[in-house]
């Protein structure tokens, strides 16, 4: 149900809407409530609506704590 | 896909694995609460569950909106549909929850009801301007990430003094839940099981931020750890709970950075609280009426709830006796203690709430799991 994706926005449109791209697949959703979105943003699409943004740093930052473990270990 | 692949990567996941094998402490169990549906569908889909310790034990929690939606709810949607003559628009799970008299919404459209799935709640705002003719009501249900949609669409239907729409609104809240397992007395009579921490919801937590949930890590000292619904993020986050627990402390922690601030999305708060007021009680499948853990529709929307304008009187209905998604919602018992699991109840003719959408703890381990348990013999 919070069943969410997240999406690049390609195109900026009139009355708060855009075009978001997923891997080729492309949508008009809502940007309602992300209303500084902007092109090349990603966003988290829900219902039709993006109800959020993905932060890269924080993203990267993520993915380096994973790869941090794999370090630790000898890993990949 | 970008934000996606990177954090199902298997290699990954098992060096994660190996961290949480390594850091659980010998005879020491730990229970933790996936409170979110999605949670429940990424670790029986991706394995987790065999990826942890033996010590190491995930509860499913309530965090399904579909699961957690009582007959009654469903019983008002299938009267307005058959006997009202609008036509019921709903997202799409909500078709087959069984409700009254062995119907649902699906077998009422069979019926000859105008019943409509409706992947957004502004298609089913769109199609009461495609038939001005007919009341449409848009049968909404959702956590608060698909709260703020229905705001908007309720705010537009104002503005645009759209009268053949109304909202049927079963929007329920994470937070008034998590505290309901926490501490209500008739939870504890139905009995419990004891929980060492929680996974906090992914994709509430970015509407709602990650504040909400400072309250049950100090007030009954569990960790909450926020993680996104990747395979990756699951394991780390549980990973990250084992590390509070051997700690002794009960903090709330942020896997989902990428996605979840503190404050949340403030203008989709301030957007709902506009729209929607808390509603005194709510009953939800499985935990029976909870307080304060749902909303309604303000009055200066009243003309757009259908509540009030077809006159809707609630009544509490009890599920199928030996359906036991009760008791699968509380924690308490697991899908295969369920005799209807597999049998009589199946993602085809479901029976209980738990095996309609793919996110039930039934409906996953159905899909996922049902063979994980049984020993591979060589012919």
């Amino acid at each position: 149900m919070c069943l969410a994706i997240p999406a690049r926005v390609v195109e900026l449109r009139p009355g708060l809407r855009a075009v978001v791209d997923l891997s080729g697949v492309r949508k008009e959703v809502s940007i309602d409530l992300v209303d500084d979105a902007q092109l090349g943003d990603y966003v988290i699409v829900h219902v039709g609506y993006a109800i959020g943004r993905i932060d890269p740093e924080e993203a990267e930052r993520t993915l380096a704590l994973f790869a941090e473990l794999s370090a630790a270990q000898g890993g990949a | 896909m970008k934000y996606i692949a990177e954090y199902r990567d298997g290699e990954q996941a098992r060096h994660i694995a190996a961290k949480i094998a390594a850091e659980v402490r010998p005879g020491h169990s730990y229970r933790f609460m996936e409170f979110c549906g999605g949670h429940t569908h990424a670790i029986a889909r991706y394995g987790i569950a065999g990826l942890l310790p033996d010590s190491v034990r995930m509860i499913h929690g309530p965090g399904c909106p579909v699961c957690v939606l009582p007959i009654g709810r469903i019983d008002l949607a299938i009267h307005l549909a058959l006997e009202r003559g609008v036509i019921l628009c709903t997202y799409g799970d909500t078709m087959r929850v069984p409700a009254s008299d062995g119907l649902s919404l699906i077998q009422a459209k069979a019926r000859g009801a105008d019943v409509r799935m409706v992947y957004s709640a502004t298609d089913a705002l769109a199609l009461a301007g495609k038939h001005p003719e007919r009341e449409v009501v848009f049968l909404a249900i959702g956590f608060e990430t698909t709260t703020p949609p229905t705001a908007l669409v309720l705010r537009a239907a104002h503005a645009r003094a759209v009268r053949n729409f109304s909202v049927l609104c079963c929007h329920v809240l994470t937070p008034a839940a998590i505290t309901h397992i926490l501490e209500s007395a008739a939870v504890r009579q139905l009995g419990t099981v004891p929980i060492d921490g929680f996974i906090g919801p992914a994709h509430v937590s970015i509407v709602i931020g990650a504040q909400p949930y400072a309250y049950f890590a100090e007030e009954y000292r569990k960790p909450v750890v926020i993680a996104g619904f990747e395979p990756l993020d699951v394991m780390q986050g549980i990973l990250m709970l084992v590390r509070q627990v051997n700690a002794g402390r009960a903090v709330v922690e942020n896997e989902f950075s990428r996605a979840v601030t503190p404050e949340g999305n403030v203008a989709a708060q301030d957007l709902v609280s506009q729209v929607f007021e808390l509603r005194e009680s709510f009953e939800w499948r499985g935990l029976g009426d909870v307080p304060y853990s749902a909303l309604k529709i303000r009055t200066a929307y009243a003309a757009w709830d259908a509540e009030r304008k077809f006159g809707l009187h609630y009544a509490s209905v009890p599920d199928h006796k030996h359906c036991e998604c009760g008791a699968i919602l509380r924690g308490v018992k697991r899908p295969t203690d369920c005799k209807l699991f597999g049998t009589v109840c199946t993602p085809e003719t479901p029976m209980g709430s738990c095996m309609v959408s793919n996110e039930g703890a039934c409906a996953a381990h159905y899909a996922y799991g049902r063979f994980r348990d049984i020993p591979v013999v060589t012919a």
